[in-house]
């Protein structure tokens, strides 16, 4: 079935998912609609509840919708499951892999899971444990692997149908930076050598920020923006700038801070003010600003110019910090 | 269908690998029917009537209730396999492939029922020597049968594990309730003819009271047993309504 919507990898058109807890309905998703063109990567950032996860295990199929549509993959998520399931890679957050297997045993069986046959599955297998450096474990129990190299084995889980479109649901959670920084190697390479298409979810500012090229950010249930995390932060959060004068100059400085910045605050210090406010590029405004400040003879005494997190994206969209928040759940 | 049993074949080689490449659980579940009968068996021959079971061995009327207890433990507890699974993550995952629904149920009941074969080839071989007659053909068409059921009763575990997934003591409760009512009013152990008649009016409810029924009259050599009948009939119903129970839980696993 060709449908209209397959130019899209992944197209979803008010998806809705319900959960029923105690008689009581929590709208998990409120009908999101999310357009992904092939090779682009995607995180879905949000504070844990926030329904990044759901949203991620309704593309994937393991959860139906309440409501809504989705397309993955060139298939409908409700009529075409099974299609969408042999086309895509998922790499939840638990151990993929059983502890009472072996890893070459895991692969191989996961290759004939997605109908391929055994010599195809074991080559395929053998390339995988080759490029994510697990040749030496294959004969091991899962149960005997460390942390991280379980977390290669469920990539290479994920990959054994090589699919076009890899989800990962926190792939990052509880990896140190070292492992970290693998897990993005390997991803970045997947990008570059298959073109494949990535979606993951992640509470990682940092994370998202560095890597995703296009960034939802996901809260009760909505995504409440969508956009470059360069462009996020530039259009919701803006650079940062704090000077602190003399007292006796502080009007002075007021009016002319004010003709540049927004959300102005002032705090009076002893013998001192600090004025601190948002600024387009406020790394080229600082120096202009001390320059003026100069000729207009204000003692500039303390300058700070701070370059906006998307922590300060989501601050500027909900009140709240996303910092804050995972650390709390944590 | 092609690809049902093709991924039920894959399934079941994963499960295996288990028992494969761990020979010492093997032997032990060799070790344990052999156990029961040898423990069990001196018992019941010497508190049965030999009237009340036909004058024949009291083995060709014990063998087969062990056979049933076999499958009956392996299938019914098979759920709990699922459960570790589900908890630690590796379910989801093949729930996100391809894989046939149903081929995940009955791959992780026919585990459970290989051994069962190779079990019950050794208690047989070994009652041999003490009495008991074997009639080959009647005993694998009485393997069949249980086979069938057993794919039944696997796929209730499963079920059952999946209902109890965010309270794993659960599944204990629920299937060691469950087991031995059906156990014991199934006339696996001793026969019910000298029980009270509530007994035996209950038995008539157990569906595992004709199956073990069928397997003493197909291990004593006769195909000629209205109970065999009711046997098919009782072991096509479990598995159908297992597999329906199961697969509507599977897509329910992940909520």
């Amino acid at each position: 079935m060709i449908h209209p919507k397959i130019h899209h990898m992944i197209h979803t058109e008010q998806l809705t998912r319900h959960f029923v807890s105690k008689k009581e309905t929590v709208e998990a998703v409120k009908g999101v609609d999310i357009d992904i063109a092939a090779g682009e990567l995607v995180a879905f950032l949000g504070p844990n509840g926030a329904g990044k996860s759901t949203t991620l295990r309704m593309l994937t199929t393991l959860l139906p919708p309440t409501a809504g549509q989705a397309w993955v993959a060139g298939a409908s998520i409700t009529t075409e499951a099974a299609v969408v399931r042999s086309r895509i890679g998922y790499i939840g957050q638990g151990d993929g892999a059983g502890h009472s297997f072996r890893v070459m045993d895991e692969l191989v069986m996961q290759g004939r899971f997605y109908g391929m046959n055994s010599s195809d599955s074991m080559s395929r297998a053998q390339e995988l444990t080759k490029s994510l450096d697990l040749t030496a474990l294959e004969k091991r129990k899962v149960s005997t692997l460390s942390g991280g190299q379980r977390r290669r084995l469920d990539i290479a889980l994920g990959l054994m149908n090589s699919p076009g479109l890899l989800f990962l649901d926190e792939p990052s959670t509880g990896m140190d930076p070292h492992n970290r920084a693998n897990l993005w190697d390997h991803i970045n390479r997947l990008r570059d050598e298959r073109e494949t298409t990535i979606v993951l979810t992640t509470h990682y500012l940092e994370e998202a920020d560095a890597y995703a090229e296009r960034v939802l950010v996901i809260d009760h249930g909505e995504i409440i923006a969508n956009d470059t995390a360069a462009n996020l932060k530039a259009t919701l959060a803006g650079d940062r700038i704090m000077i602190t004068v003399d007292g006796a100059n502080a009007a002075a400085a007021s009016a002319l801070v004010a003709g540049r910045g927004k959300e102005l605050t002032t705090s009076n210090g002893s013998h001192e003010v600090t004025i601190a406010g948002r600024f387009d590029q406020g790394v080229r405004t600082l120096p202009w600003l001390l320059r003026e400040l100069d000729h207009a003879g204000v003692e500039v005494r303390a300058a700070d110019v701070r370059v906006p997190t998307l922590d300060d994206v989501f601050l500027s969209l909900t009140g709240r910090s996303l910092r804050e928040e995972s650390e709390v759940a944590a | 269908m092609t690809t049902l049993v093709a991924d039920t074949r894959a399934v079941f080689q994963r499960e295996m690998s288990l028992v494969l490449r761990d020979p010492f659980s093997i032997i032990f579940s060799l070790v344990q029917p052999l156990v029961f009968l040898g423990l069990f068996g001196p018992l019941l021959a010497g508190s049965v009537d030999p009237a009340a079971i036909n004058g024949a061995s009291p083995l060709q009327w014990f063998l087969p209730g062990v056979i049933v207890m076999i499958c009956l433990f392996g299938t019914s507890t098979t759920g709990s396999n699922l459960l570790f699974e589900i908890t630690l993550g590796s379910y989801e995952r093949v729930l996100a492939t391809p894989l046939h629904r149903s081929a995940i149920l009955i791959g992780k009941a026919l585990k459970e029922l290989a051994p069962l074969v190779v079990q019950a080839a050794l208690v047989t071989l070994v009652s041999i020597p003490f009495g008991f007659t074997l009639y080959p053909v009647h005993v694998l068409a009485g393997l069949l049968l249980l086979g069938v059921f057993g794919v039944g009763m696997g796929a209730f575990s499963n079920a059952l594990a999946i209902a109890s997934r965010k309270r794993e003591w659960m599944f204990w409760a629920v299937q060691q309730s469950l087991l031995f009512p059906l156990l014991i009013l199934s006339g696996m152990m001793l026969p019910l003819d000298t029980g009270p008649q509530w007994i035996q009016v209950l038995s008539k409810f157990n569906p595992l009271t004709y199956i073990v029924d069928a397997e003493r009259a197909l291990f004593s050599g006769t195909f000629d047993n209205p109970a065999i009948g009711w046997a098919v009939l009782a072991a096509v119903l479990t598995c159908a309504a297992g597999l329906w129970v199961g697969v509507k839980q599977v897509g329910r696993s992940t909520t």
